[in-house]
């Protein structure tokens, strides 16, 4: 028996070791280390690439502003959307895009909710990205009204006509979504980097950095009074935005789901939705993390652990969008709806084939290379692969809007949709602007949360060095304890 | 120490360790003082049990911002299509429940954030760009890896030496004084004003 304990003993003591969690900071890097690697990209001169790469998106986001000048004094005829296709490009771009945004949110709300302490290192730079995301996003309904002027016919103030907005229409819902979730994921942002641009003006050398950095560090000086609410006003925001994250792109999916379009017309959007949106966000959030991780060696801040944690993600919202997809033709064939029927079946096999499949090949097939350990642990191969849904959740958006439309129920009225150079450029415009705002980012904010990083690590838990433990408060006795200084 | 009490704020002094922070906040607050403060990078885990803080308020705030929220959208929805101008559209009732509920929703949502973040702001007296603790030049460090306990000259305990005995008994090093006013501390050189334990 004694035997049998002990080699039972060894066996555990063999899986705990096997078994124990990889740290989230790298190397056992100390506090000061975490505040040096990262405020240091903020501080030190710019390297060439930066202005090189700056100033190359800034000339491409400027093609933006002068795309939308050019629709507006010549006429929404320079855009290819026409009867039966009144939804286009535009609308693709805008759900695109506010879809990219939800996985900055969700790694900044609901992991938070969920104490997945390893979102502290990358959800800075992915609230970022989400704001960055909506600006781009809001672009395009603003000017698909047409009269881009009357836009603020949208907000519910007193105008000429004495007509008010019919807020019975998920288009007015969509408007409240977007601006909310627009306004809270900043104030959510701002919130988050507030101890964070007070270490940028404690180490400023300049009296202009100072002053710019303590402006907008409101005078923190980290005081336990403020900590306090400080956490409290956190966790509080992180609750709202939980619900709200799931709420947008819900209402992004009723503006199709509540018509009676066939093909648009199903209750799976709303999930269906949220899960690509958060699917196309993480591949997103990877493709700016992997390449600025490796420039500004930031391994042991974002470390394996962190990509691979995201492919996981990656792995099962596509499989969730997959399902959703098989589920509209399970539906549409169950349905006996012939209409139903032959919107899927166009969908798939009409004159848009090409965009079906390539949305298939990239947002279900090739997500599933991350079910293999190699794939999720090879940073290039990760994005490599993450290019295919960033590709393909366009494709989604393009193959739900236009192939529902573009065959009417009277084959008279069918048509076909292709874009002009004017959408072409439109879009690439917003990549423009988004990779442009990014790098401004990078440049004069801290990419990276400094005080939730030193949270984590082990010589900021007061109690145990055991990662485990963070949520008992002050039970354990701190002077039984060990601290790594 | 011939600075007058009225311009001393408090003494500081520096912790290594978030562990010997907390453990030193635990004494000064057995110790009974009421106007001090402890200052770190991070919130330090318990910190708000030793200080002997009750939950914070901002709660309320976002309560009460949620519930104008929800009001606002019920009151906007209601007047307009119901009241000011009912109009009837693709043959739906003026007002109803169901296609209100995304609204109620979003507007609850936002001004629960406005309510949080005033909150915050109120509760904090942020923004406040002038503290005394900045004119000590240890504390730039509490934003990097400095862990800071003030006893403010406010507090009916507070006395020059036995506070400063009180800070050197908690483990702290770097015990310095720390004046309301910049002119009167030269800064940063300022001689025979720290005491390393």
């Amino acid at each position: 028996m004694r035997a049998d304990n002990s080699s039972a003993q060894a066996a555990f003591a063999h899986a705990s070791d096997y078994l124990e969690r990889r740290p989230l900071v790298a190397n056992r890097r100390p506090l000061s280390w975490i505040t040096e690697h990262v405020c240091r990209i903020v501080e030190k001169p710019a390297p060439m690439w930066w202005w090189i790469l700056t100033i190359f998106f800034g000339a491409v986001a400027s093609l933006t502003p002068l795309m939308l000048t050019y629709l507006v004094s010549t006429g929404v005829g320079v855009w290819g959307l026409n009867v039966p296709v009144c939804w286009a490009w535009d609308i693709t771009n805008f759900v695109f895009w506010i879809g990219i945004g939800h996985a900055g949110t969700l790694i900044s709300a609901i992991l938070f909710l969920t104490r997945q302490n390893w979102r502290t290192s990358i959800n800075r730079s992915a609230e970022a990205m989400t704001i960055f995301a909506v600006i781009c996003a809001g672009i395009f309904p603003a000017f698909h009204v047409g009269r881009v002027w009357m836009a603020w016919f949208l907000a519910p103030v007193p105008n000429a006509n004495a007509i008010w907005q019919n807020f019975r229409s998920p288009l007015l819902w969509d408007v409240f979504a977007v601006s909310t979730y627009f306004t809270v994921s900043l104030i959510f942002w701002y919130l988050g980097l507030i101890p964070d641009l007070a270490s940028l003006r404690d180490r400023a050398k300049t009296r202009f950095r100072q002053m710019a950095y303590g402006l907008l560090a409101m005078g923190w000086r980290g005081s336990n009074r403020h900590w306090t609410h400080y956490e409290k006003a956190y966790l509080i925001l992180a609750g709202i935005s939980t619900p709200l994250v799931l709420s947008v792109h819900s209402v992004v999916s009723f503006d199709f789901a509540t018509s009676i379009v066939p093909g648009w017309h199903t209750t799976i959007f709303p999930p269906y939705f949220v899960a690509g949106a958060i699917f196309g966000g993480f591949a997103m959030v990877l493709t700016l993390l992997i390449p600025f991780r490796e420039i500004y060696g930031l391994h042991d801040l974002v470390t394996d652990k962190h990509i691979d944690n995201m492919c996981k993600i990656i792995l099962l919202t596509g499989s969730l969008v997959g399902y959703a997809y098989a589920m509209e033709f399970f539906i549409a064939w169950y349905s006996g709806n012939p209409f139903e029927i032959y919107a899927f079946t166009n969908r798939a096999f009409g004159p848009y084939w090409w965009a079906y499949w390539a949305m298939i090949t990239c947002n279900v097939a090739a997500p599933q290379l991350f079910w293999f350990k190699y794939c999720r642990q090879n940073p290039w191969v990760v994005l490599a692969i993450v290019m295919f849904p960033n590709t393909g959740m366009w494709y989604e958006r393009f193959v739900i809007i236009v192939t529902s439309i573009h065959r009417d129920f009277l084959p008279s009225s069918w048509g076909y949709f292709s874009p002009t150079w004017v959408d072409i450029t439109l879009f690439i415009g917003t990549i423009g602007l988004f990779v442009f705002l990014f790098l401004l980012f990078v440049r004069f904010l801290p990419m990276i949360n400094m005080f939730e990083v030193k949270n984590i690590t082990p010589e900021a838990d007061p109690h145990t060095p055991d990662s485990h433990s963070e949520q008992n408060s002050a039970i354990s006795h701190p002077s039984s304890t060990k601290v790594h200084a | 120490m011939n600075h007058s009490e009225k311009s001393l704020h408090g003494l500081g002094a520096e912790f290594p360790t978030a562990a010997s922070l907390l453990h030193a906040a635990k004494k000064v607050q057995a110790l009974g003082f009421r106007r001090w403060d402890v200052y770190s990078p991070f919130p330090v885990h318990g910190m708000d049990h030793a200080m002997g803080f009750k939950r914070s308020r901002v709660s309320l705030f976002s309560l009460i911002g949620g519930f104008i929220g929800l009001g606002t959208a019920f009151a906007l929805i209601y007047y307009t299509s119901a009241l000011n101008y009912p109009l009837i559209t693709q043959g739906k009732p003026y007002f109803a429940l169901e296609p209100s509920l995304p609204i109620f929703f979003e507007l609850t949502i936002l001004l629960t954030a406005f309510g949080t973040v005033l909150g915050l702001l109120l509760l904090t007296l942020l923004p406040r760009f002038h503290h005394p603790v900045f004119n000590w030049d240890r504390f730039q460090r509490v934003t990097d890896d400095g862990f800071f306990i003030v006893l403010e000259a406010a507090d009916p305990q507070f006395s020059e030496e036995a506070s400063r005995k009180v800070l050197q008994e908690i483990g702290g090093t770097h015990i310095s004084e720390i004046f309301q006013d910049p002119e009167t501390t030269p800064h940063p050189a300022r001689p025979n004003s720290e005491v390393v334990s």
